[in-house]
């Protein structure tokens, strides 16, 4: 920070003029190979399994269903990209999403409550839960790692209790028409779910004014702060668009199944930090980014399809995943180093 | 056996600059001996080399209690040499007990497998008693008054002493006192003097790095006055005046700034006024500040002037306080950075990379924060937003002008460039700056200077708090000294030199009046 450069002796503000222009950086061939590295990787997988199960993977209906299905992950993954962008954990989102989902269920299945109703009402729940998450990090100070994972394990103990731990089906067949069986180009509606979502998160994060303060807010608190940003108002309402995302993440998990289980869908939480971290290391490397958690989940979808269609047991999808979280963070931190030290050259 | 440490032709070089020159020092044994100087005189190298952070250039000679040291020191030695520091900081961890903290010190030499803290607990007290000093070693430091923290310290590595002088007459030791007193109210000052003197008398050598001049005449046999690197003199402290030390402090050099660069012409009626701040150091202080002037806070470390930014712009809140700022009038005890900025302030705090700018994020953001909202949402990539955040980055000569780089890769100076469009593109009415050229190489430094009296040409009030005293005569119309957390003197027009600054830093601690010493300790 001390050291002298050579080009800053210069005298007070000259005209602009008088300056030589300096040369443009050019993006170099490191940096591109750096960004789209994750995506290389993922088509190796295809073209690797492909070759492996000619028959069985590579044909159109594996690549289908691969996109189709994948689309609660996907949203829980950006459910938990905006607090991690704010600096802060969030690890309730796969029990919001559970809750959610055993909402929507028994109130329209059991209650005979509108579905419609039903869903506007699991995501003012999501959005409570955010509330609560907040207030507690907030009010009190305390780190939302231990916040979420206390919030996260009482929001399980009510899906249970709310299902009398029971999977409850007979949801409104309106919800899965609309989830999975109405298809566009051969793919489940909700996979374009999941892509509206994640332009509308890159829209927030790359073209707003508050997007710019999640991430000075992430990056330096302090700074934020002293540059006029309300930081607790700013975090709290992460955590909030965090629980409302992962709601509706929990509506599409019922809707695809047209049924309800109390328990199954906290088994997302690893995958969705894993995708998260992972997508960290690609596009805008170094920075929690919508398309890179979206390309992530699905270069994990295509090794786990692959690994299935070959026969492999399923442990492998543990193995899999929990694997990718410590090689992504590991990569992240790599990739954060690089920059550090090419910023100190 | 009668020096205990003999210092000679000690020099050392950073990067071509002696920060050290040909030093040559005797303190001995059971002396309390001061050393004084203005920051950056050499004080800190001294002390750092001794304790074995910096190797300083060959042919410097070291000798404690008669045997000569080789050097550089080997780091982590120090107990063995018989050295034993009590930094400002003073080393503690506040959430373990007092013989915990004791027992820590040891804890790296020794390897037993089970710590008896009975037997602890009675050594500590033993401690205690021999300084006559009266601690409970079961409280928590965070439980205890700052001063009994700082006799925490002091008698720990008193004791630490005592190890190496255990069973053998030739040793006597040196404790070395790195301004431990700074944060200490006056009255509270003396029970440390006394351990002091207790420790001399047991036959320990005392070191005591002070900026209080008072202090240090008072608790010190002897005096050595350091400047430019260079020893400029060891008085006897009893046969000394104070001027006589401040004149060595400073020297009779003339200033290479005078105050030739304020040509323009300060506003008339207050722009800016604040009044009874009270909160962290401070105490009660009202100022007021035209349109388009230049105010310097200063004062000595622990006199709390470089709070007042913070407070005024709600970073640190302020127990009460009222600031008028072009008539609207804010309340400073509910002051908010939002708020202040809202009114019309802008902070450039110290510490740039933390508080200032964020280093992993490009220069284009960091430039653009203030300013953010006056732009379309889908413009916020390229297009007038880039081109603004570069015309920014040229018009305050920010080398290179790249907004597309992250901000921790420019150097000090550019970096401070970039802090000072950020907050200047908003335009605000007061600008307060704290330290604003610390780590800035000296091309940037006269930038700064000229962005700021610049700003303030064109009617903005600013204040620069900052120990930087060449800076402040160069840049500052009126310069407020503090001391204790309250204003000390005035300085104004011709008075703006920085020997006179110096003095007055050093010379207002005489001026002590009898009610600040009722300060409950923090």
């Amino acid at each position: 920070m001390n050291q002298v450069s050579p080009g800053s002796a210069g005298g007070p503000l000259e005209p602009v003029e008088n300056r030589p222009q300096p040369a443009k950086k050019s993006l170099n061939l490191g940096d591109y190979a750096e960004r789209f590295a994750l995506v290389g990787a993922w088509l190796v997988v295809i073209v690797v399994f492909s070759i492996l199960a000619p028959h069985t993977f590579f044909n159109v209906r594996n690549f289908t269903t691969m996109f189709g299905t994948q689309t609660t992950l996907v949203m829980l993954a950006l459910a938990l990209l905006i607090p991690l962008t704010a600096g802060d954990y969030d690890l309730s989102v796969a029990a919001t999403l559970t809750m959610s989902g055993m909402v929507v269920a028994v109130l329209n299945a059991n209650h005979g409550v509108p579905i419609g109703v039903a869903i506007v009402i699991a995501l003012a729940l999501g959005a409570l839960i955010g509330l609560v998450n907040g207030f507690f990090v907030m009010v009190f100070d305390i780190d939302p790692f231990i916040v979420t994972l206390g919030t996260g394990t009482v929001i399980l103990g009510l899906t249970l209790w709310i299902s009398g731990s029971q999977t409850i089906s007979g949801v409104s067949n309106w919800l899965s028409s609309w989830v999975v069986e109405r298809r566009l180009f051969g793919i489940s509606l909700e996979f374009y779910y999941g892509l509206l979502l994640c332009v509308l998160l890159w829209y927030i994060f790359d073209f707003t004014a508050i997007g710019r303060r999640i991430l000075f807010v992430g990056r330096g608190t302090n700074v934020a702060r002293l540059s006029g940003i309300r930081v607790g108002r700013v975090r709290w309402g992460c955590f909030v668009a965090a629980g409302i995302i992962a709601a509706a993440a929990g509506v599409l998990y019922t809707g695809t199944a047209g049924a309800s289980d109390p328990t199954s869908g906290s088994t997302f939480l690893l995958p969705a930090f894993a995708a998260a971290f992972l997508g960290s290391t690609t596009i805008t490397p170094g920075r929690f980014n919508p398309w890179g958690t979206f390309i992530a989940v699905y270069f994990l979808a295509t090794g786990i399809t692959g690994l299935a269609i070959l026969g492999v047991q399923t442990w492998v999808q543990n193995v899999f995943y929990g694997g990718a979280l410590v090689i992504a963070v590991s990569a992240s931190q790599v990739v954060k180093k690089r920059h550090e030290r090419a910023a100190r050259l | 056996m009668d020096q205990t440490l003999v210092v000679r032709n000690l020099s050392m070089t950073f990067g071509g600059q002696r920060a050290l020159d040909d030093v040559s020092l005797s303190i001995r044994r059971g002396e309390v001996h001061g050393l004084v100087g203005q920051n950056g005189c050499g004080k800190s190298t001294l002390i750092k080399i001794l304790a074995g952070y910096h190797h300083p250039d060959p042919g410097g000679e070291l000798e404690i209690d008669g045997r000569p040291v080789k050097l550089p020191v080997r780091t982590g030695s120090a107990s063995e040499l018989g050295l034993s520091f009590v930094h400002q900081d003073l080393g503690l961890l506040p959430s373990l007990t007092v013989v915990e903290n004791f027992r820590a010190w040891r804890i790296s030499t020794t390897s037993e497998w089970f710590i008896r803290w009975g037997q602890e607990r009675k050594r500590t007290a033993e401690a205690f008693a021999r300084f006559g000093v009266e601690i409970d070693p079961r409280a928590r430091i965070t439980d205890l008054p700052a001063v009994q923290r700082a006799l925490v310290a002091i008698v720990r590595a008193l004791d630490d002493l005592g190890e190496y002088t255990k069973n053998d007459d030739t040793r006597g030791g040196l404790l070395i006192l790195d301004e431990p007193t700074v944060f200490l109210p006056r009255s509270d000052r003396d029970r440390l003097f006394d351990v002091v003197r207790k420790s001399v008398a047991l036959g320990a050598s005392v070191l005591f790095v002070s900026h209080d001049l008072d202090e240090a005449l008072a608790v010190t046999d002897r005096v050595t006055v350091l400047r430019d690197g260079r020893v400029e003199g060891t008085v006897t402290s009893a046969e000394t005046e104070k001027d006589q030390l401040v004149e060595l402090i400073i020297g009779r050099r003339l200033e290479a700034f005078e105050a030739s660069h304020r040509t323009h012409t300060v506003g008339e009626g207050s722009h800016v006024s604040v009044a009874d701040v009270c909160g962290g150091t401070i105490k009660n202080v009202s100022f007021a500040l035209n349109e388009g002037e230049v105010l310097g806070l200063t004062g000595l470390v622990g006199s709390g002037f470089e709070e007042l930014p913070y407070q005024m712009f709600g970073a640190t809140p302020a127990v009460s306080g009222r600031m008028t700022i072009a008539g609207a009038d804010h309340d400073l005890a509910t002051m908010s950075p939002a708020a202040a900025i809202k009114a019309g302030m802008a902070l450039i705090p110290a510490d740039r990379q933390g508080s200032a700018g964020v280093g992993s994020l490009l220069v284009r953001d960091n430039v653009m924060l203030q300013v953010i909202d006056q732009y379309r949402p889908y413009r916020l990539e390229r297009g007038r937003y880039l081109k603004d955040a570069r015309g920014a980055l040229h018009q305050y000569d920010v080398r290179p002008p790249e907004p597309m780089m992250d901000f921790q890769a420019l150097s000090g100076g550019n970096q401070q460039k970039v802090v000072l469009a950020k907050w200047l593109q908003a335009a605000p009415k007061v600008l307060l700056v704290h330290e604003p050229t610390q780590g800035v190489d000296v091309g940037a430094r006269l930038q700064v200077f000229e962005t700021i009296t610049r700003a303030a040409a064109k009617g903005m009030s600013v204040v620069c708090a900052s120990s930087d005293y060449e800076q402040l005569a160069a840049i500052c119309d009126r310069v407020l000294v503090f001391h204790d957390g309250q204003i000390m003197s005035t300085l104004v027009g011709d008075e703006i030199t920085k020997d006179r600054i110096t003095e007055q830093c050093y010379m207002s601690a005489r001026t002590v009046r009898p009610d600040e010493d009722t300060r409950v300790p923090a």
